[in-house]
């Protein structure tokens, strides 16, 4: 297993905080959080590769195959249901922000500081 | 009986609550207001009776319930398990009193509430006592999402106000930034170890030296939990959430969901990371004391420096909150205890101290402490209450807090730290004298009607924000209904008097003897053995104890005095002082500027230079 997917994954992390901070609109803000959660897949998806196995659908194949760990993919699934459910509900912030502040830029939607 | 009563009580406390929330989510619309509020109380009343009983049986023995029957074999555990000691189920306990008490306190608080809000405290209740039960690494994280997106959705739950929108996505998305840090985490422990369960990851760390993947990993896990703990510099979000979420959910915020952070700390350090790295406790140690020390002092100064009620409380948290960090941080079994009893104490008295402040918003549709001066001789019992409740966080001699405070000074002077006790003593008088300061405005009348002119510019700023945020209260109330003012007088008694109860707080010492207890948690948690416990002495309560706490309530009392009527004091200090006093301030509040990029770059920076402190020192 070579170090790239962990490298690539480190690089998301890095540039999806950075898109975070310097976005200037709430929509792209909260597409890097997507990207920041996308190198969390890469490292739990790299974590249980191995190379020439079968995909762990354990049913149809014979018991001396070797698969590749299906733990960490139950675990990138939760990841994905965790996803899906915050990004539902901060695009809806974003949207009724948009109604309330009349603005998706962060810098607009300061009321409260100090 | 026995086989029942030892197995399935234990998954009931989480399933109550989530059943309760469906059941209200599918049908709750249905019905009367009413029967919404009584299912709901009743989802949590028995949910926390369920922890209690978990307390009462766990404390000699503690037990594990492996979902489905799967037990581990051999020390390898597929299944996923639920680890009942008597810290986790006291937390578990300590939530769901305090849901509890959130639901009867809205009763009366919400004129029109339907049965999402009863379902969505009811799922953050699950959510808070799988957290503090879980023996599972990968379902301590999905119950900390669980909890957190429902946390987000409830400090927005005004969503046609302006103020929680800008609440609730600064705090999604620094805890979010925090959860995929655990996930990452918790994919390379999983890579060194094979394991999920908190107990076979420990077996399989112990005897190794740390090296650097382990160290980043429990860097990543450690700084992920104290996002939601609000250590600085991650706390950035906590103070615009509680300030606009509803007034109940600051109750469970600042009661309980904040010290889960600090709890998953320790929980982890104790059963994974105390093998790898007893040859570097001392440096650890320092790392940690020093977060929760920088977090305890600007977490005071910035509450005393607020005028809008909710943020002043929400400081309030963050400045206690350093010291439970500090507590843990110690990796003492004493200090353990005492951050274990002083949460109990903090717990209900900062809930108590919330639903306060929601009978002034219920009445006056303002929380702004200048707005409000001298209005609250309308509900002096309010005021009594804000009164008990900056005692109990000037650590009243034999109170709950009191007696938290004095197990957290013996560990701290144990662990050679002796200018910890000091810290915390100043901790509880700057905050204890900003909710006095709040009283004698509020509820007395007494100190200025406006505040004296600002020698930073961005005071003026903060207070002209303060007023253009609308209040959560749009429409003001005649009366203050008996039950918005019972439920809070209820949970300050308990904080009262919960030390007093013999055998509480050595039965504390002793709970948290066990807890720090790794050997023997591998123990009973992975291979089912009896639990065997090195035996734990019991503190008595030194001389200097009481000399911390009236020190503490006389600085209160100080403080709070200098702050309403220092104005003639105030004037004779030389000008330079006051000046350079005002810029520091300023500045610091700045930093908390209320733009979730600056709170996101923090939140790199902090991972960056306490990450690369801890691969140096620790590896």
């Amino acid at each position: 297993m070579s170090f790239l997917p962990y490298a690539i994954a480190a690089w998301l992390f890095v540039i999806g905080l950075f898109g975070i901070v310097r976005s200037r609109n709430l929509v792209i803000t909260i597409a890097s959080l997507s990207v920041v959660q996308s190198s969390t897949y890469l490292v739990l998806l790299g974590v249980g590769y191995r190379t020439g196995a079968q995909a762990p659908i354990l049913a149809d194949i014979p018991q001396v195959a070797r698969t590749v760990d299906p733990v960490v993919h139950a675990l990138a699934l939760v990841d994905v249901v965790v996803e899906a459910t915050l990004f539902a509900l901060l695009l809806a912030l974003a949207v009724q922000g948009h109604k309330r502040y009349g603005s998706v830029d962060p810098d607009e939607m300061r009321i409260m500081r100090g | 009986m026995a086989v029942l009563g030892s197995s399935h009580i234990t998954a009931l406390p989480v399933a109550i609550p989530l059943v309760g929330a469906a059941f209200i989510v599918t049908v709750g619309w249905l019905l009367p207001r009413l029967i919404d509020d009584v299912l709901a109380s009743a989802a949590a009343g028995g949910g926390a009776a369920l922890c209690a009983i978990l307390l009462v049986r766990s404390a000699e023995h503690p037990s594990v319930y492996w979902m489905g029957g799967w037990r581990p074999r051999h020390g390898v555990a597929v299944g996923i398990s639920l680890a009942i000691d008597p810290v986790g189920a006291g937390l578990a306990t300590l939530a769901g009193v305090l849901v509890l008490a959130a639901l009867v306190y809205s009763w009366r608080y919400f004129d029109d509430v339907h049965g999402m809000f009863h379902a969505l405290l009811l799922v953050f209740l699950a959510a808070m006592t799988g957290f503090a039960l879980t023996g599972d690494l990968f379902n301590l994280a999905v119950f900390f999402e669980l909890m957190s997106a429902v946390a987000y959705g409830l400090t927005a739950y005004k969503i046609e106000e302006r103020g929680p929108i800008q609440g609730a996505i600064n705090f999604a998305i620094v805890n979010s930034v925090a959860g995929y840090g655990i996930f990452v985490a918790i994919a390379m422990i999983y890579a060194r170890t094979g394991a999920l369960n908190m107990a076979q990851i420990g077996a399989a760390l112990d005897g190794h030296r740390p090296d650097a993947l382990v160290v980043v990993a429990m860097v990543l896990l450690f700084l992920g939990f104290l996002t939601k703990a609000a250590a600085v510099p991650l706390h950035f979000w906590l103070a615009d959430a509680h300030a606009v979420a509803p007034t109940p959910v600051c109750v469970l915020f600042s009661g309980v969901m904040v010290e889960l952070g600090v709890y998953a700390v320790a929980r982890l350090y104790w059963t994974m990371f105390a093998g790898p790295l007893s040859a570097h406790t001392g440096q650890l140690r320092a790392i940690l004391v020093g977060i929760g020390a920088v977090t305890a002092l600007l977490g005071a100064v910035m509450c005393f420096a607020q005028r809008h009620i909710k943020r002043l409380l929400a400081f309030s948290t963050v400045s206690h909150v350093g010291v439970f960090i500090c507590g843990v941080g110690l990796l003492d079994a004493g200090a353990a205890g005492g951050v274990a009893a002083y949460v109990v104490g903090h717990g209900l008295t900062k809930a108590a101290l919330f639903m306060s402040a929601g009978v002034l918003l219920h009445r006056f549709a303002d929380i702004d402490e200048y707005d409000l001066r001298g209005k609250g001789r309308e509900v002096p019992l309010a005021g009594a209450l804000f009164a008990v409740g900056a005692l109990l966080l000037g650590v009243l001699p034999m109170t709950s807090t009191f007696f938290g405070k004095s197990l957290f000074d013996a560990g701290a002077l144990h662990e050679h730290y002796s200018w910890l006790p000091t810290l915390s003593a100043v901790v509880c008088a700057v905050t204890a004298g900003a909710v006095l300061r709040v009283a004698g405005r509020v509820f007395l009348g007494w100190g200025a009607a406006a505040p004296r002119a600002p020698s930073a510019a961005s005071i003026e700023t903060t207070s002209a924000a303060a007023r253009e945020e609308e209040p959560e209260m749009l429409v003001a109330h005649d009366r203050t209904p008996a039950v918005m003012l019972v439920v809070p007088a209820v949970l300050l008694a308990a904080a009262l008097a919960i030390g007093l109860i013999p055998g509480a707080i050595p039965g504390i010492e002793r709970a948290a003897g066990h807890f720090t207890d790794h050997r023997a948690y591998l123990g009973w948690a992975l291979h089912g053995l009896p639990a065997r416990f090195a035996p734990v002495a019991t503190g008595h309560l030194a001389p200097h104890d009481f000399l911390y706490a009236a020190g503490a309530t006389a600085g209160a009392l100080g403080l709070a005095a200098l702050a309403l009527f220092g104005e003639g004091l105030r004037a004779r200090l030389p000008e330079a002082a006051v000046a350079a006093s005002g810029r520091a301030l300023g500045l610091l509040r700045g930093l908390h500027s209320g733009h979730v990029g600056d709170y996101v770059a923090w939140w790199t920076t902090g991972l960056a230079v306490i990450g690369g402190i801890s691969l140096a020192e620790l590896t």
